[in-house]
């Protein structure tokens, strides 16, 4: 595994994009077909199934370290990592290895129907052959969550540099459901006949945050308005009388929206939609929470399906009678889609209103009503400008609403993972309740590493109490909460849930007397 | 009443009326050695190891009382027994030993029982009980040799002499930055250091305990091509590091085993070198000082007091005005 440890460590040790470009072209130059097939999946979030669980990697480390359990937990919770835990605390490695990465793939896929005595002598003797580097990357193989920097983006223009292809095109290729079971490196960058062409999402477009003056961005008539929904991006395929659905995270979630298997009720074939699923009932969108309710589930109930009937409000189109359109321009596009959605059952599908406007003022008044057409602001889209693939300056800009804000006292405190590790950083807020503190939302982000740096000294020099990882501190400091949704929860001790809370700032001026209560937090439901 | 007692003003010895490394202001203060969280300004009077005299005077002032002792050369103070022993930290580091009426203490300060060739190795003094720093003290802390660090360092300061970029190396001004120094090969490129490593510098080579020359960095000396320049981290927000494209930076701590740490500083190389003990030295420091008590401090004082007491050895923890050594200064 020595070459793809050190394509590990030359991503691993720079910042720049352009290097790592570099780095990982170096390496496809190299390393042989499989490997190279294996590293695009890795850093394209296809890791090998699970095959050896957690708890007892950490007790196998820590008998291997020779330390007891509580010491080896303790370490896990400092550094942050378990992969990287169990790395460092083992021996140095008594056997050498000369094997390459797909080697080391299988081996861990391998075990899959193993018994729990043969896993461990496997990986034992494995955790024996490897060096600290390739000890850390066969046990992120095994639990995942494989990060060192490198976005789809970076391994995308390092492909198109090595094999002469256009970018777009190779992040096409990299969508949907591919495996390097299923592919050799040539069907997956060059191959067009293959029958999984069918299912391949196209790469989604994104939007920027408006972060400029509205007026600025252009002509009136030249952009289009439309309200953001506040659901899931889903991208739907129909083609050859099948359809697909896949989510922005290149999920296939068909199964989980059976509804939407009303896309085949119309003889119009060959079709790609972008939209939002949201839960409508009776004409009228729901909260996000109802929605969240169906992500998860790989099988949905007739009760549910009953209760949370999903709908796909559609806004663009890339695909239209078998042709990628995503060269035509926006406008061009919608003209395709108009028509189209009215074909489909409208129970189901429906069509991402056009706001007309007449004047900036009009637009910024409709963005401020927003929440009560259960919208989480206005997208904004130049009129002119084709289907891009990914993140493209200056072509979709999402402008949304402020969040709720609420001032809370911190309570509790816990180290964070990855590059905040040994810091703490995820923290439980509290609002007053009749002269206690009641907790009420966790938050992770928001801080600089500046003010993560100095509210962790204060956690060291102020614990009260600690429950395993987790530090209980007086109730002093008060941060500025900011969430996109607050709703009803019989599950949370406050009797809310909030959606996606975060620190927007430390209220150094604030004293923790002067948090907020939970009845102006319940006020905003 | 104990032989040193944790306080509000630091580490107190009641008998002799002394402190030990106090960060308040004190009457006399023994101290183990001169990083800032040990030697603080302010106090009437020092007294350290001779090595560290001037040292001390370098950062707390010409003005200040100091008295240098040597290594194994006891003091009296009303029937406390006080003696200084190598550290292996830095230049001038120790342990302070205490004794009265038979019952030994050992205050370890910061250690490291790694030899780095630059200050003088740490020594094994026996106690009753140990009051040890911890700051790597955690199983997943454990260092390679120096040798093999030292090749590391230096094949990428060839490297990019090589790609005409200055390596830019991140130390502590006093221990880290000279011992770097000194594993670096002659005829790499040349050594520019910051003004306060320079500085440091200027008072060890007087001592004659430090050899290393370099050119100090300014306005109108620095390297225009290749180069290596030592300097402390906070030198890393100067604009001249924030507007020098031709530059690769690399910060030389114990704290760069943990990734998270490493890639929090965005820096392009973390070299694991650290002044201080690493698990397996800590483990073997209080084996072999054979104390039955072990305080710990400076660090994981809980996870390590806890391992010491699971080891059969009374393990406790005394908490300090100082969160030990931490990569983020």
């Amino acid at each position: 595994m020595k070459q793809f440890v050190q394509l590990y460590r030359s991503l691993d040790q720079t910042n720049s994009s352009i290097k790592k470009v570099q780095a990982l072209v170096n390496y496809f130059d190299i390393a042989d077909e499989k490997d190279a097939l294996w590293t695009i999946a890795l850093f394209s979030h296809r890791r090998p199934k699970r095959t050896v669980n957690t708890k007892v990697l950490r007790e196998w480390a820590a008998e291997l370290a020779g330390i007891p359990l509580w010491l080896f937990e303790d370490s896990y919770h400092i550094v942050g990592d378990l992969a990287e835990t169990i790395s460092l605390c083992l021996p140095a490695p008594r056997k050498q290895d000369d094997k390459n990465l797909c080697y080391w793939i299988d081996y861990v896929r391998s075990l899959k129907d193993l018994s729990e005595e043969e896993k461990k002598s496997k990986i034992t003797s494995a955790w024996d052959s490897l060096e600290s580097d390739a000890r850390y990357l066969l046990n992120k193989f095994i639990t995942g969550g494989f990060r060192v920097g490198v976005s789809q983006k970076t391994i995308v223009k390092a492909l198109a540099k090595k094999y002469g292809l256009d970018e777009a095109v190779v992040s096409h290729k990299l969508m949907g459901n591919w495996s390097p079971d299923t592919h050799d490196l040539q069907s997956l960058l060059f191959d067009t006949s293959m029958a999984d062409m069918d299912a391949k999402p196209f790469p989604f477009s994104l939007a920027y945050p408006l972060d400029q003056e509205v007026e600025d961005l252009g002509s009136l008539d030249s952009l289009l308005f439309e309200y953001k929904w506040d659901g899931i991006r889903g991208q739907l395929i129909k083609r050859n009388n099948e359809w697909y659905l896949w989510s922005r995270g290149e999920e296939l979630i068909t199964d989980r929206f059976p509804e939407f298997k009303s896309v085949l009720d119309i003889n119009t074939d060959n079709f790609v939609l972008d939209g939002e699923i949201i839960i409508r009932k009776d004409g009228l969108i729901k909260d996000f929470q109802e929605l969240q309710t169906r992500i998860g589930r790989k099988n949905v109930s007739k009760k549910k399906l009953q209760d949370s009937p999903a709908a796909f409000i559609a806004y663009d189109i890339m695909e239209f009678e078998g042709q990628d359109i995503r060269h035509l321009s926006q406008d061009e596009r919608r003209k395709k889609l108009a028509p189209l959605i009215t074909l489909l059952p409208n129970q189901q599908f429906s069509l991402s209103a056009e706001i007309k406007t007449s004047s900036w003022d009009d637009i910024k008044k409709l963005r401020e009503e927003a929440r009560s057409k259960k919208a989480e602001g206005v997208m904004i889209k130049q009129r002119s400008s084709p289907y891009q693939t990914g993140r493209k300056k200056g072509h979709w800009w999402k402008w949304k609403l402020d969040p709720y804000t609420i001032d809370a006292v911190m309570l509790y405190a816990q180290r964070g993972h990855g590059r905040r590790a040994n810091l703490f950083s995820d923290f439980t807020f509290a609002v007053w309740d009749e002269g206690s503190l009641i907790p009420f939302a966790k938050a992770y982000s928001g801080l600089t590493d500046a003010e993560f740096k100095q509210i962790t000294q204060w956690v060291n020099k102020n614990t009260i109490e600690r429950f395993g990882p987790v530090r209980s501190v007086p109730a002093f400091h008060v941060f500025e909460i900011a969430f996109e949704g607050i709703s009803l929860s019989k599950r949370h001790k406050s009797g809310v849930a909030l959606r996606f809370p975060r620190i927007k700032r430390w209220r150094h001026d604030k004293q923790a007397k002067e948090a907020n209560t939970l009845a102006d937090l319940k006020k905003l439901l | 009443m104990e032989l040193l007692t944790n306080t509000n003003h630091g580490l107190y010895c009641p008998q002799a009326d002394v402190y030990i490394d106090p960060w308040k202001r004190v009457k006399k203060a023994l101290i183990t050695h001169g990083h800032s969280d040990h030697a603080r300004p302010g106090h009437q009077q020092y007294l350290c190891h001779t090595k560290s005299v001037a040292i001390l005077k370098h950062r707390l002032g010409k003005a200040i009382t100091v008295q240098g002792v040597d290594y194994n050369e006891c003091i009296r103070i009303n029937g406390v027994q006080f003696s200084f022993h190598p550290a292996g930290h830095i230049i001038g580091s120790c342990q302070i030993r205490v004794e009265y009426k038979g019952e030994v203490w050992v205050i370890t300060g910061d250690y490291k029982t790694q030899d780095d060739g630059v200050c003088t190795p740490y020594e094994v003094v026996q106690c009753h009980t140990m009051i040890t720093e911890c700051t790597f003290g955690l199983p997943v802390f454990r260092w390679e040799a120096q040798e093999k660090v030292a090749k590391n360092i230096n094949a990428w300061c060839l490297e990019n002499e090589r790609n005409g970029e200055t390596s830019l190396i991140y130390a502590y001004s006093l221990g880290k930055a000279q011992r770097v120094h000194a594993l670096l090969e002659e005829g790499i490129a040349q050594v520019y250091t910051h003004p306060t490593v320079y500085k440091t510098n200027e008072v060890l080579l007087e001592q004659h305990l430090f050899d290393r020359t370099s050119i100090c960095f300014d306005k109108d000396h620095f390297p225009k091509k290749g180069g290596i320049i030592i300097a402390p981290v906070a030198f890393s927000r100067s604009n001249w590091v924030k507007k020098n494209r031709k530059l690769q930076e690399a910060m030389v701590s114990g704290w760069m085993q943990m990734r998270g740490t490493r890639r929090r500083q965005g820096l392009d190389q973390g070299f694991v070198l650290s002044d201080h003990a690493d698990w397996k030295g800590l483990l073997m420091a209080v084996k072999e000082s054979k104390a039955e008590r072990v305080i710990a401090t400076h660090g994981y004082q809980d996870v390590f007091a806890k391992y010491c007491t699971e080891l059969g050895l009374q393990g406790e923890t005394y908490d300090t005005a100082f969160e030990g050594e931490t990569v983020d200064v």
